[in-house]
């Protein structure tokens, strides 16, 4: 599945989209930047409610396809911006982590 | 003499900027046709090594060489030292405050990170005198 399927099927609300057209290959969720470094994998879809700079900065070095931000958790404008210049996928939605992971993860 | 060798400057306690150096470092080992694979161990390892720099440290410096083996990497800083090592080494064991781990770190994970993506790892740190770590991970498994 492309990080657009995300928005064009299952209703995610688009933040920032870098490289629509990337593939996702799993899911995982935290919010803990080193847990994420550690255990994500790339290409995953990555859910959080940490919309910072560092959370941009996590998903470019580990090769996150998509961040995804859970229960519509805001990103500040610094983030935004980092994302926009380094290309990096930012998708929101109203649900919980769980649930957005769950869905997405039906729809791989 | 290594082929490449390049050093990157880590300003000390400005979030804004930590993972600078890491990006920086990721994409010329991109240019140079490194393999994706050894690309992202050096970039997860080096971006823990940074963000370490910032919290504790007030900065410091990356010292980066790329072999025909493997691709190098020395962490130098002049900050507070480490008093226990061991303990520093040990997954959840953090001494970052409030502040810092509102912002998602201080999960204890860092020095564990550097260790699980890298090939070869060794810290020497000294109370007083700062922190030095040094880090490879090979071309080919």
């Amino acid at each position: 599945m492309k990080v657009k399927d995300l928005i064009a099927n299952l209703g995610f609300e688009s933040v920032h989209e870098g490289e629509p057209d990337r593939e996702i290959s799993s899911v995982y969720c935290c919010d803990l930047l080193s847990w994420v470094m550690g255990r994500a994998s790339a290409d995953s879809a990555w859910i959080t409610v940490m919309g910072n700079m560092n959370s941009v900065a996590v998903a470019v070095l580990a090769d996150i396809s998509v961040i995804v931000l859970a229960e519509n958790a805001p990103i500040d404008s610094a983030a935004l911006e980092k994302a926009k210049q380094q290309g990096v996928n930012i998708l929101k939605t109203d649900k919980p982590a769980f649930e957005a992971g769950l869905l997405i993860n039906n729809g791989l | 003499m290594s082929a490449l060798e390049m050093r990157y400057e880590v300003p000390g306690n400005d979030f804004t900027r930590a993972g600078e150096a890491s990006s920086a470092i990721k994409n010329k080992l991109k240019q140079m046709g490194i393999p994706p694979g050894v690309v992202r161990n050096v970039a997860i390892a080096v971006y823990e090594g940074e963000i370490n720099m910032v919290i504790h440290a007030s900065g410091g410096t990356i010292d980066v060489f790329v072999d025909s083996d493997a691709v190098s990497l020395v962490l130098r800083d002049t900050g507070g030292g480490i008093p226990d090592v061991e303990l520093a080494m040990r997954e959840g064991y953090t001494t970052a405050k409030e502040d810092i781990r509102s912002l998602g770190f201080g999960a204890g994970m860092g020095i564990p990170n550097m260790i699980k993506y890298t090939d070869e790892f060794k810290i020497n740190s000294e109370v007083g005198k700062g922190t030095v770590v040094e880090m490879k991970v090979y071309l080919e498994k």
